[in-house]
């Protein structure tokens, strides 16, 4: 049996798996839609991946990472538990060993890394402001009843972008009203709030970097042209946006649990793929032992057996 | 008995307890801030106001539901709105209807016949003559320090923890003992009982742990709820989070004197001037890490706070200039836990490639990595 390694990335919008041989390639990579629900989509990817499971690869180590990453970790017995910047980090250099600068934006948080001689030197992320991710693009594409999918291609046709207001998604969403409103062609508006997103990007999160190339796009939002577009014209550079995009923090974390695995060289924590038929159960109580009154979640597996807890500051609930 | 309440800051609140009882009044002791305390506080709290104010605004609140008579609180001076933050709770806990008194203690240098009076007027209160006073007040100090040398000595250890946790449970035991020791006797018995405790948790003494200060605004730094326990989180990923801000040694240098000159002469080529709060301490204490060795610095600062952003917008040049990694944490009612929690693992898992790579470079002699001991200076 050959050894492969899984990598999980739950994300706000999306979940991602990808499977990864010895040398780093991928062999099976799936992009799920989170809609809420963390457990059952890792449990669907794991099902998934069963029924088309690469001959003769037996995974030997698997990592989690995204905002679900203890979750995930928690549930299928993860031996690496990694953030997603170094996740992202990890998977940029693998596919572009020389990379200075990643530019990385999904469904609800948009983040920079900076590289120096393949070490991550500096980072920002911004999770509090929406304007410029994954939903409000599909927000947008659904309002104007454009398949997401075409919402790129559609950019790139613009003789002409409009000026939109990118500052946030309100005033970013009633000024393309207004413009539309004016008689603007549709994929003028697009490129427009594509070229207001990038600019809000450039002017917040990546606020004082020094971007230099070779710079990586990725994150779901990469798959559209017209965003790769605005960045090249904004930074005046090649944007690599690479094969695996959509997936990268899964593969980063696939590939951290296969550095991890020969370092130790531990038998993995993987229970298999009949997680995916168990039920599990989260529920949460408010501890009183004090006046911090903190909310503690328990997550119960199929055996009524508690797999993990958290969520305690002095410590006492952490045993399980 | 005249009830007393005062406001939560870190673990003093035991230490406050104390001298409030010593004195003869009955204390009402703020709750540990949580999200009731929070919500209480932003309803009633101007929307701009920094999350110190906010979380005092719900500690009182609750405290005077509980029939608290009396705040005794801190005031400030300079830029900084903590200044005129006494009288802005006054204003908006009057007019909610609650009948009490504030005394706010300025800085003494400030004004030392206000200081004066308000003292007499709170000794008065309690009849009791200034010499039991200075006895209750020395006995409060003492446990005042007492706690802040545990949350150090449990800092130091936490790294090197073999179970996740561990630490902080012994911490936690260790704060139920010092709250129940009143005399010097007791205090001292406490004091060795703490350390056996702390000592006691199983560790791995062949860990690096790496180096990082933080600086930053006094109220988030102290403030677990507020900073999302930092210095836990840090401990837990293997780092050991010094910090120079305690209350017992910033009551001596900026309460009582006029502020840490070492660190404003180091601030002083980057910002020569006292920008209010902790803005120019800030500055100075990142570049005495940086001097010092320390691996990164993380900056905590409240949303919205004037001092803090000005050392915001000079940190990065220090830390281009004596390339130190930096991390700013802005802290509000808004901040999600999970955000902090991302950005930290991240920013642990930059500064130990660097090491690495500063150690490839020096042909693989390992960095020190750190011993412990106080990591004040």
């Amino acid at each position: 049996m050959e050894p492969c390694y899984l990598g999980i990335d739950v994300g706000s919008v999306s979940t991602n798996l990808v499977i990864i041989d010895q040398k780093g390639e991928v062999l099976r990579s799936l992009y799920l839609r989170t809609r809420g629900q963390p457990i059952e989509a890792v449990k669907e990817g794991l099902k998934k991946l069963e029924e088309d499971w690469p001959a003769g690869f037996s995974i030997q180590g698997v990592g989690t990472t995204g905002s679900g990453r203890y979750l995930a970790g928690a549930i299928v017995g993860a031996d690496v538990v990694k953030n997603e910047i170094t996740a992202h980090a990890v998977a940029a250099r693998l596919e572009v060993p020389e990379v200075q600068t990643i530019l990385e934006i999904g469904g609800q948080d948009s983040k920079i890394i900076i590289l120096r001689q393949g070490v991550v030197v500096d980072f920002a992320m911004n999770t509090v402001c929406a304007a410029g991710t994954g939903s409000f693009l599909d927000q947008q594409a659904a309002r104007l009843g454009i398949p997401i999918e075409n919402f790129g291609s559609l950019a790139l046709k613009s003789q002409q972008p409009v000026r939109i207001a990118g500052r946030c998604t309100v005033f970013a969403e009633s000024d393309m009203i207004h413009k539309q409103q004016m008689g603007h062609k549709i994929e003028d508006i697009i490129a427009g709030l594509c070229e207001a997103l990038v600019r809000n990007y450039l002017n917040n999160v990546a606020k004082g970097k020094e971007i230099l190339p070779p710079i990586v796009f990725q994150g779901g939002v990469a798959a559209n042209a017209g965003m790769k577009a605005a960045f090249e014209k904004a930074l005046n550079q090649e944007i690599i946006v690479p094969r695996h995009f959509p997936v990268m923090g899964a593969l980063g974390a696939a590939w951290l649990a296969r550095e991890y695995m020969q370092q130790n060289g531990n038998s993995t924590k993987f229970k298999g793929f009949r997680v995916a038929a168990e039920h599990f159960e989260t529920y949460s109580f408010v501890c009183e032992g004090c006046s911090n009154l903190c909310e503690i979640v328990n997550i119960k597996g199929g055996d009524g057996k508690l797999v993990a807890r958290w969520g305690g500051r002095c410590g006492k609930w952490e045993i399980l | 008995m005249r009830k007393v309440t005062f406001p939560h800051m870190g673990y003093s609140h035991i230490a406050f307890k104390q001298l409030i009882e010593d004195m003869g009044f009955e204390a009402i002791t703020p709750c540990h801030p949580n999200r009731y305390t929070l919500d209480l506080g932003v309803r009633y709290s101007p929307e701009h106001a920094c999350i110190p104010f906010k979380i005092l605004m719900g500690n009182y609140i609750e405290a005077l539901e509980r029939g608290a008579e009396i705040i005794i609180t801190s005031g400030g001076v300079g830029p900084c709105r903590a200044g005129l933050y006494g009288m802005t709770h006054e204003k908006i806990l009057k007019s909610l209807g609650y009948d009490f008194r504030i005394v706010v203690f300025d800085p003494p240098l400030v004004n030392l016949w206000d200081f004066y009076w308000k003292l007499r007027f709170m000794v008065r209160e309690a009849r009791l003559s200034w010499r039991a006073f200075i006895d209750v007040i020395k006995r409060a100090w003492d446990k005042l320090k007492l706690l802040d040398e545990m949350e150090i000595k449990a800092i130091n250890l936490r790294p090197y923890e073999v179970e996740k946790g561990s630490t902080t449970r012994a911490f936690h035991q260790c704060l139920q003992i010092i709250d129940r020791a009143r005399t010097r006797k007791e205090m001292e018995e406490a004091r060795r009982e703490c350390h056996r405790i702390l000592e006691k948790v199983p560790k791995d003494r062949s860990r690096r742990p790496l180096k990082v200060g933080l600086v930053g605004e006094i109220y988030c730094l102290l403030e677990p709820f507020i900073n999302l326990e930092v210095e836990r989180t840090l401990g837990e990923l293997g780092a050991l989070a010094c910090r120079g801000v305690f209350l017992t040694g910033y009551t001596q240098t900026d309460v009582l004197g006029k502020g840490n000159h070492n660190v404003r002469l180091l601030a002083a080529p980057y910002l020569n001037q006292f920008v209010g709060g902790h803005g120019q301490n800030s500055v100075g204490e990142t570049i005495f890490y940086a001097k010092k060795g320390f691996d990164g610095v993380i900056h905590v600062a409240p949303f919205g706070c004037l001092p803090e952003i000005v050392a915001k917008g000079v940190l990065p040049k220090i830390s281009r200039d004596l390339d130190i990694p930096i991390l700013t944490l802005t802290l509000d009612e808004q901040t999600g836990r999970a955000g902090v929690q991302t950005r930290l693992e991240a920013f642990v898992d930059l500064l130990y490639q660097k090491r690495r790579a500063k150690e490839v470079k020096g042909f693989g002699t390992l960095l020190p990595g750190y011993r412990c001991g106080l990591c004040q200076h």
